[in-house]
């Protein structure tokens, strides 16, 4: 199999690995993929009061494109409104890293794991706002 | 030794020798590994495919490796074995052909041959043809008498009626230029070791008009054509080889059109022999002789003593004497068939190497002769 | 030391210089380049010679007479000629074969091909070692069983079945008895005249000889019957035509002659770098050896790394050139089938790295291997969150994946 360029950077050194402390109101988590399919990501992500996600962390088990994938992601969903992070779409990500149609897969389960995040994050919102009143 | 046994088997070239060290040696991966080296050898494959491909006018994704030309005959012809049918054969083809025709009898095919004049050309007529002839093989060259067969009325003829075209290119390859498509054969075999590649590697090109059943079930290389390990420095030897031959193939022609002609008038001089299929159009390295009144073996030997190498014929016919199944078809009396000798010119060879053989053949003629007067008398 | 360090061993090896040495001899104008079946002159005759002297040179590394000896282009032909050509000869005894899930794919498609041209095939289980139940294997034998399969080495694990005593059943239940034996020439002694065994097909690119060489063992007495797959020239009494490639040839009977020579000092040496591997590797956490650890082949080891994706740890261990699975079937992203015939759950199935240590393998090599995979299975678990997981003590079978 070869690598781009950008996967290959990506997989040497991946930005933003870790997970934020899920148990902050003002951060979402999703988990998506599954270890017989052989791909499982996790993105946690801070939201700040404006609707900004302020960080992004990523632990991803997963072949070279899925860890790339998901590093790239984490680059891209900070600084982003929530509802600009829900507008990336899996093709530019397989289109940033040149992605091989064997590892499209790959960018669908990043775009997945942002949707998932961000879901959890509005999830945690409303039981807060619920339980404040 | 003087070798003029060139279309039983060619002499590696030394460029060719040369490209396929590497893979003998220091780059030695299984093309279907993920690792370095396998990718380095799935590229040096990748290169041989483009210079097969060159060579006959086909695209790189045409090829399909084998063993060599005994393995794409047989690949070709059972490439439809699921079905049944009419399969129509030239009268002279390698035994490749003839026996992995005849082997599908027994899976309830009818084989019929095409036959051939006295010149070895063959007599194609649609009356040949059966509602449910399905593939027909017909060679592009003899590998005996040389003789190039007009196989366009054929090609038509398949094209029209949905069959199979398959053609034995192993004997023309490097010697005449080959174009698959002009052919219009959907399928066609080469051979390495007949144009100076290594032995025991071939290509059947296939225009991909067909889903074709593989011989060899396994791994799924070829694209699940043509399973086991590639036999990467062999192939590679195959690409030089043919590259080389695309690239020289003009001169060579030349070359060789030249030393026959030299020769052919040479034995012309002499009485109480026949250039087989003189009048008519054969590779161009290739002259069969058939002697009234001397066995081709006892030739052979005695050219031997002259340290030439030549041969009766096929040296596929492994350890076998029965005469030429090609000569007989031809109408030669099994006698006739029995005195027939073939050379085989190299493409390193030059009019002195011709003027040798001549001499010798004139010799022992001469010599055999006198001593048969001398027992007669 | 060279990178990539090769440690691919059973995907296929290096020719050994002595071998390419003679091979060169048979390729050139100055050399004996001639066609084997030319009779006509010398260039024909020393071929010939060649030819015959690797016969030879392969019985004597297995005990048999040289005419139990089929040259072929590979032990994937070998194969495909043992299995048809049987099945097809004596299809009128019975149409029911046998062999195990874990064969190579040159058994298994070609006994799927049987398949479709109406023969039943058993594809026996193996045990969670990689293993043949003899037991097993006897209660599947059929009244019209009439071929059984079997590899002496399995490709992926190592494991070695115990020839001798299936090949007692098999003759005794009158069945034919192939062995697909490409993984264990030279690595495991084998005694034709010892063991009934009918069929045995040989590679020479697993043992230092070329690719594009193979043969086949076809039993004189009792003797075996084959219907042709390949037809020509008749040559190789008729069971396999095609020109016989001289310099491949004796290319492999060079190779099978050193072997013979070499093959128990060598075994012992590889041997020790295995243990040596396994030493540096055993202390990594959940960490699985696949196959059975003791008939196993000497320089084989195919172990699991629990929560890793296999094919990142094999980018990881690019200057480390093992295979996931075997060779034939890495291009394609499915776990393998060995694996997952043994039990392994497809995440370790993923996750299985094959080691293969062999004649050029050096302790050097052996070390750096070792660090490499420390500092790469660190690195892609401090990645994983499933590792992770692990680590907080949450078991992942109850976990409810949403597959997708």
């Amino acid at each position: 199999m070869a690598y781009s360029e950008k996967v290959l950077d990506h997989y040497e050194n991946p930005r933003n690995v870790g997970a934020l402390d899920s148990a902050d109101s003002n951060v979402g988590t999703g988990m998506v993929g599954a270890p017989a399919c052989g791909d499982v990501m996790r993105l946690t992500i801070k939201v700040d009061d404006n609707g900004v996600i302020e960080d992004a962390k990523f632990k991803t088990y997963g072949c070279g494109s899925a860890i790339a994938s998901s590093s790239l992601l984490t680059e891209w969903v900070r600084g982003k409104t929530l509802d600009e992070a829900a507008q990336i779409k899996n093709t530019e990500i397989a289109e940033e890293l040149a992605l091989p149609p064997v590892k499209i897969h790959c960018s669908v389960l990043a775009e997945d794991s942002i949707k998932a995040a961000i879901a959890d994050y509005k999830q945690k919102q409303n039981v807060t706002e619920t339980s404040a009143t | 030794m003087y070798y003029f046994d060139n279309n039983a088997t060619t002499p590696l070239d030394e460029r060719v020798l040369e490209a396929m060290l590497p893979y003998l040696t220091v780059a030695h991966g299984n093309a279907s590994s993920a690792h370095h080296y396998g990718r380095k050898a799935r590229a040096a494959i990748d290169t041989a495919r483009e210079q097969v491909a060159m060579l006959v006018n086909a695209y790189p994704a045409q090829v399909i490796f084998t063993s060599g030309g005994t393995e794409a005959n047989n690949f070709a012809i059972k490439s439809d074995v699921t079905q049944t049918g009419h399969l129509l054969i030239g009268a002279t083809e390698h035994a490749s052909v003839l026996n992995a025709a005849k082997s599908l009898q027994t899976r309830g095919w009818r084989v019929d041959t095409i036959p051939v004049n006295h010149n070895g050309v063959l007599q194609f007529q649609d009356n040949l043809l059966q509602n449910d002839t399905r593939f027909i093989s017909v060679m592009l060259a003899n590998n005996e008498t040389g003789v190039i067969s007009p196989i366009q009325d054929i090609a038509q003829a398949s094209q029209q009626r949905d069959i199979i075209f398959h053609t034995d290119a192993s004997q023309a390859a490097g010697k005449i230029p080959i174009d698959f498509n002009l052919i219009g054969a959907n399928l066609l075999t080469l051979s390495a070791h007949k144009f100076y590649g290594p032995q025991g590697i071939g290509a059947l090109i296939t225009d991909k008009r067909k889903v074709l059943e593989p011989l060899l079930h396994g791994g799924g290389q070829e694209k699940g054509l043509r399973s086991g390990t590639e036999n990467i420095a062999s192939i590679v030897g195959f690409g030089k080889a043919a590259e080389i031959a695309s690239n020289e193939i003009n001169t060579r022609f030349m070359h060789y059109k030249d030393l026959k002609q030299q020769l052919e008038t040479y034995l012309s001089s002499l009485d109480g022999l026949e250039i087989v299929a003189e009048s008519v159009e054969r590779l161009p390295n290739t002259t069969m002789i058939v002697v009234d009144d001397i066995k081709g073996e006892t030739l052979l030997l005695g050219l031997d003593h002259e340290d030439i190498a030549v041969s009766s014929g096929s040296a596929c016919y492994a350890g076998k004497t029965e005469p030429s199944h090609v000569l007989q078809a031809m109408g030669y009396s099994a006698e006739q068939a029995h005195n027939a000798v073939r050379f085989s010119l190299g493409k390193e060879q030059n009019a002195a190497d011709v003027h040798r053989l001549f001499a010798a053949i004139k010799k022992q003629l001469h010599e055999m002769r006198s001593l048969a007067l001398a027992v007669a008398i | 030391m060279k990178l990539p360090v090769y440690m691919d061993y059973s995907a296929t090896t290096p020719v050994d210089p002595r071998v390419a040495e003679k091979m060169m001899q048979c390729l050139t104008m100055d050399g004996n380049f001639g066609n084997p079946a030319s009779r006509s002159h010398e260039f024909g005759w020393n071929a010939e010679k060649m030819v015959d002297e690797a016969r030879q040179q392969v019985a004597d590394l297995i005990c048999c007479d040289p005419r139990e000896i089929v040259w072929t282009s590979g032990a994937t032909e070998s194969n495909n000629l043992a299995i048809k050509g049987a099945a097809h000869f004596y299809r009128k005894k019975g149409k029911h074969v046998i062999t195990a899930k874990t064969e190579h794919k040159a058994v298994l498609d070609t006994c799927r091909q049987l398949e479709v041209e109406g023969f039943e095939v058993t594809y026996l289980e193996p045990e969670t070692n990689g293993l043949i139940d003899l037991k097993k294997l006897e209660s599947a034998i059929r009244d019209d069983t009439i071929l059984i399969s079997l590899m002496h080495v399995n490709n992926e694990i190592g494991v070695v079945t115990d020839i001798a005593a299936i090949g007692e059943m098999t003759r005794s239940h009158k069945i034919l008895f192939h062995v697909d034996a490409a993984q264990s020439a030279g690595k495991v002694p084998i005694d034709l005249q010892n063991t009934k065994v009918d069929l045995m097909s040989f590679s020479a690119h697993k043992i230092y000889g070329p690719k594009g060489s193979g043969a086949l063992f076809v039993r004189r007495k009792p003797r075996v019957r084959l219907e042709a797959q390949m037809h020509g020239g008749g040559h190789e009494r008729g069971m396999r035509s095609g020109t016989l490639a001289t310099h491949q040839i004796v290319g492999m009977g060079e190779a099978f002659r050193i072997a013979k020579l070499e093959m128990d000092v060598e075994n012992q040496r590889v041997f020790t770098l295995r243990q040596r591997l396994w030493d540096g590797l055993q202390n990594i956490e959940e960490i699985y050896i696949n196959g059975d650890f003791e008939h196993r082949v000497a320089g084989n080891l195919n172990v699991s790394f629990n929560f890793v994706e296999g094919e990142s740890l094999i980018m990881a261990l690019r200057d480390l050139a093992v295979s996931s699975g075997s060779a034939c079937t890495s291009a394609s992203l499915e776990p393998s089938y060995v694996l997952r015939a043994l039990g392994r759950n497809d995440e370790l199935a993923h996750s299985s790295i094959r080691f293969t240590i062999g004649r050029f393998t050096t302790e050097q090599d052996v070390d750096y291997a070792i660090s490499l995979i420390h500092d790469s299975v660190n690195k892609l678990r401090a990645l994983s969150p499933l590792w992770d997981m692990h680590k907080d003590g949450i078991d992942l079978s109850t976990i409810e994946w949403a597959a997708h």
